[in-house]
């Protein structure tokens, strides 16, 4: 057992239970995360003074039972991680196998894209696209999926032009097999494992970036209970009560660390067994 | 006189429990070449890995006797391990290219070859470096100093190895396939040099090879491996007169010859593949393959000798032949 | 009887940079190459790195398209044919079984590919014409559903040759396909295919750098360096009488095991042949031991001294008179 296979565990662990404290969060939750009650705000957490069985984790500004919140803010992260990079790596896998795989002048097409891509200001754009459209979920999971796949598209760019110079890519053509054949059969389970590894940088980045745009109040609207939104309501209280941050932005930590941990496992695992 | 190198009894284990060398014993006399021959896998360069302590991490040696003129291998420190590499003891590999630094020219890397072992200015050590570049048969020394790996051919870049191994006047050069990925006519270049320079410098070469003609052609002593032991040892003479394991046999079937085999004919071949061999292995590594295997060949393969200084590993007498053992 | 394949003036050029602001780097690696094989022949090509045998594979194949000349199997243009069709006709044998098979597919997918790009074959139908080739090339059929890489070399090579020979096609290009192989491998491999071509009245072009290997399959041998042929025969007349002093050289560097006969001297020198950089004249002339003052202005391109292709200006049509003038 090495350091190695420790820090993966942790991170197996980590995602693990936030998925299913995301996923059971109606079950699990003690109260209802939207459910005001002005009597009962500010408590603290149940391990300081003036905390209360009743409220684990303390309440809000508005009375609301925090550990409720943030169970249902795990599920926000997860859906907008998981539906930013399933979006964005639609995006990237495609340009990027196009351009490795026929190089030339789909190519250029293709490296232009993503040099355009990497010189657009994502917080200024985001910014900008909630100013026309309004902010909701929805719109934060289109704008950072169609912003975030730049490394998609550079990695599978260059794991496919190794694929392609392999024989059993020459095979395959002299086989009569089709393009498309070549491309989905061929070529994309060989770059795979590159791509989850790619997969899981992103989903940590799209977390803090969701984080990051509700905090500057352009991510989700309230009341949705997101980790990012709960740390810009409490940041007016963070001097004397500096829980209220304290708690959501340990959470998305550990979050990030976990994914983070679990895709340099992948790495490890996927990377070697590939070629005997 | 005592031999430059001598092994007996070389075990190396890896860190997953292969055996890969089981009990090989060699020796390389002043001025001899000493043919390592075998397939991949069957540890030959495991083998001469052993003997520099080049092994990877994880595996490890022993050895009965490991000794170079009077040194004990097996005693000597790391540091005086390294002070004998690339000294006395020198070492070339298959592919020049990862064994010279891109970053470095010839010249500077030759030259460093000599000052880490000598007490010698560096304007000395490029004048000997020019010397032997020269002598491994490269026009224009002066100016291959300058340049750097990769702006030389595939063969140039193994005369330039060669030249870096000889530049502190080795005994023992190791060459672990030193042709394998070179042109057959630059290879034919090349094996012509070291029997040259071997016999100028009375180097004694344990030259490590998968093929049988270049065995034929440069070798005085002969140690077919398979499995991690020498299975056959002989003289090159007695050896391609009278080969007598049944896979240095095999072997020798398995090779069309120009104007000697005949092409409506099949080739000899060896079914099955190598065994892995674990920690428990017992009895003769080759007897899944062999034709001629008994029960007795899962215990034991002993030694057997053919002739004064041809000794071989197999219950078969050394007169057997493919009809009678049927 | 008429040709299974012709290749006519074939030429391939490949351009490219020094960095940014270098200078054209143009590497004519097929350099006008034409010949025509009998159906059930075996036309070995052998030569060393870089004089362009594994490009004139791929370009034959279609892989890489030609810059001039056409090839024709059976008299039909391989490049007016769509895929389909093309993979009926020719199909390749690579030298690396480690890379040629997808180490993500089950044998079956892999030997079964070229039946299912065809698109008018049944699962059934392509699963027995799998496990047919399989027994055919010596794999057992519980081989189907495993994964290359719990194969050893020589099952990948024969896994390789089942492919190229499942939609039985008229030709297989061989790049290599012992070496990577150990020596009791490579005679197993060998001798599968020499016995496929006899079962299946194959025409093979073999390319090697080993002629050994060539002389014990081939029929027909071409010689090549720098991009072009500079000699070709039938294999037996090739071996016995070397006519171009290139040809004498890769014979005497064959190392046969023969002991006490010393390396041979193959009096080449030590310039390197360059592709990029093709010599004016005799494209051999900086590296032949018996060039002369118009070897490296006059080109001996197209000549066939006794009606052999023999490139070489200093050859003529006695054929006594040119083993007095190499030493071999």
């Amino acid at each position: 057992m090495s350091l190695r296979h420790i820090a993966f565990g942790l991170g197996v662990l980590i995602v693990g239970v936030v998925l299913v404290a995301g996923v059971l969060a109606p079950y699990i939750a003690p109260h209802d995360p939207f459910a005001q009650d002005l009597m009962q705000r500010m408590i603290p957490p149940e391990w300081m003074d003036g905390g209360s069985a009743l409220h684990p984790f303390g309440t809000d500004q508005l009375g609301r039972d925090y550990l409720s919140r943030l169970l249902y803010g795990a599920r926000i992260s997860l859906l907008i991680g998981t539906l930013a990079v399933v979006t964005s790596g639609l995006i990237g896998i495609t340009l990027g196998i196009l351009g490795g795989y026929f190089g030339g002048r789909v190519d250029d097409v293709v490296m232009f894209a993503i040099t355009c891509r990497l010189s657009i200001p994502l917080i200024l754009v985001a910014l900008t696209v909630v100013a026309f459209v309004g902010s909701s979920l929805t719109v934060v999971v289109l704008t950072l999926g169609l912003l975030l796949w730049d490394r998609f598209a550079v990695v599978a760019r260059t794991t496919t032009m190794q694929v392609r110079t392999l024989d059993y890519i020459a095979a395959a053509q002299a086989a009569g097999a089709s393009r498309l054949h070549i491309l989905s059969r061929e070529v994309l389970p060989n770059i795979l494992s590159h791509l989850v590894v790619v997969a899981t940088l992103e989903m940590a980045l799209a977390i803090l970036l969701e984080a990051a745009l509700s905090f500057l109040g352009l991510g989700v609207p309230p009341p949705l209970p997101s980790w990012g939104l709960m740390i810009a309501e409490g940041k007016d209280y963070m001097f004397f009560s500096p829980w209220v941050i304290m708690i959501p932005g340990i959470a998305l930590f550990v979050l990030v660390l976990g994914i983070n941990l679990l895709g340099d496992g992948l790495r490890d695992m996927l990377g070697a067994g590939r070629r005997p | 006189m005592n031999a430059v190198l001598e092994v007996a009894n070389l075990r190396v284990a890896f860190a997953n429990g292969t055996q890969a060398v089981r009990g090989v014993s060699l020796k390389v006399e002043r001025g001899e070449t000493h043919c390592l021959v075998g397939e991949s896998g069957c540890g030959k360069s495991v083998s001469s890995l052993a003997v520099m302590n080049l092994l990877a991490r994880g595996a490890t040696r022993s050895a009965d006797v490991l000794r170079f003129h009077d040194t004990d291998l097996m005693k000597l420190s790391e540091r005086h391990m390294a002070a004998l590499r690339g000294d006395k003891l020198a070492m070339i590999f298959q592919e020049p290219m990862t064994s010279l630094n891109p970053a470095y020219t010839i010249g500077s890397q030759m030259a460093e070859a000599l000052t880490r072992h000598r007490r010698v200015s560096r304007a000395k050590a490029l004048d000997r470096a020019a010397e032997l570049l020269g002598r491994v048969g490269i026009t224009a020394p002066g100016m291959r100093l300058a340049q750097y790996p990769h702006q030389l051919s595939g063969g140039l870049r193994q005369r330039v190895m060669i030249a870096m191994a000889l530049m502190c006047d080795p005994e023992l050069l190791i060459a672990d396939e030193p042709t394998t990925a070179l042109d057959v006519t630059v290879q034919a270049q090349i094996l012509r040099l070291l029997q040259s320079l071997q016999r100028e410098l009375g180097l004694a070469l344990l030259l490590i090879t998968h093929d049988l003609g270049i065995v034929a052609r440069m070798a005085q002593r002969v140690s077919v491996m398979y499995a991690g032991e020498v299975v056959e040892s002989a003289s090159a003479e007695a050896l391609f007169a009278q080969p007598t394991h049944p896979y240095t046999r095999g072997l020798l079937a398995c090779i069309p010859i120009p104007g000697a085999s005949r092409r409506d004919e099949p080739l000899g071949s060896i079914p099955g593949v190598v065994p892995r061999i674990g920690p428990d292995f017992q009895g003769c590594g080759f007897r899944d393959r062999c034709a001629h295997a008994a029960p007795i060949c899962a215990q034991v393969a002993p030694l057997q000798h053919a002739a004064p200084g041809h000794d071989y590993l197999c219950r078969l007498p050394p007169d057997w032949s493919a009809a009678e053992a049927a | 009887m008429s040709a299974a394949i012709e290749v006519r003036g074939l030429r391939r050029v490949f351009r490219g940079r020094n960095g940014l602001f270098g200078a054209e780097r143009v590497v004519r690696a097929v350099d006008g190459i034409g010949f025509s094989l009998a159906a059930g022949d075996v036309l070995g090509i052998v030569g060393e790195s870089g004089c362009g045998k594994s490009t004139l594979g791929r370009v034959i194949m279609g892989l890489l398209p030609p810059s001039e000349g056409e090839v024709l199997v059976d008299g039909k243009r391989l490049d007016t044919l769509d895929r389909r069709a093309r993979a009926r006709l020719i199909q390749p044998v690579f030298q690396d079984p480690f890379s040629s098979l997808n180490p993500r597919q089950t044998i079956e997918q892999i030997v079964g590919l070229p039946l299912a790009a065809q698109g008018d074959v049944s699962g059934r139908q392509r699963r027995e014409r799998v496990m047919e080739m399989l027994s055919r090339v010596g794999l057992s059929p519980e081989m189907a559903q495993r994964l290359p890489a719990q194969l050893s070399g020589g099952q990948r090579q024969r896994v390789a040759i089942a492919r190229a020979l499942v939609l039985r096609p008229r030709i297989v290009v061989c790049d290599e396909p012992t070496s990577a192989l150990d020596v009791s491998v490579q005679a197993q491999i060998l001798n599968l295919l020499a016995e496929l071509r006899h079962e299946l009245g194959l025409t093979y072009l073999f390319i090697s750098h080993n002629l050994a290997v060539v002389e014990h399959i081939a029929t027909e041998v071409a010689v090549m360096y720098l991009g072009r042929f500079v000699e070709q025969a039938p294999v037996d007349d090739l071996f016995r009488t070397p006519r171009h002093p290139y040809t004498r050289a890769l014979l005497a560097s064959v190392l046969t095991p023969e002991p006490g006969r010393g390396i041979p001297d193959v009096g080449l020198g030590e310039a390197y042949p360059d592709p990029a950089n093709i010599p004016p004249g005799c494209r051999f002339h900086p590296r032949c031991p018996i060039a002369e003052a118009r070897c490296r202005t006059e080109s001996p391109e197209g000549r066939r001294p006794n009606g052999r292709l023999v490139e070489c200006l200093l050859v003529g049509d006695d054929v006594a008179a040119d083993s007095l003038r190499v030493p071999a």
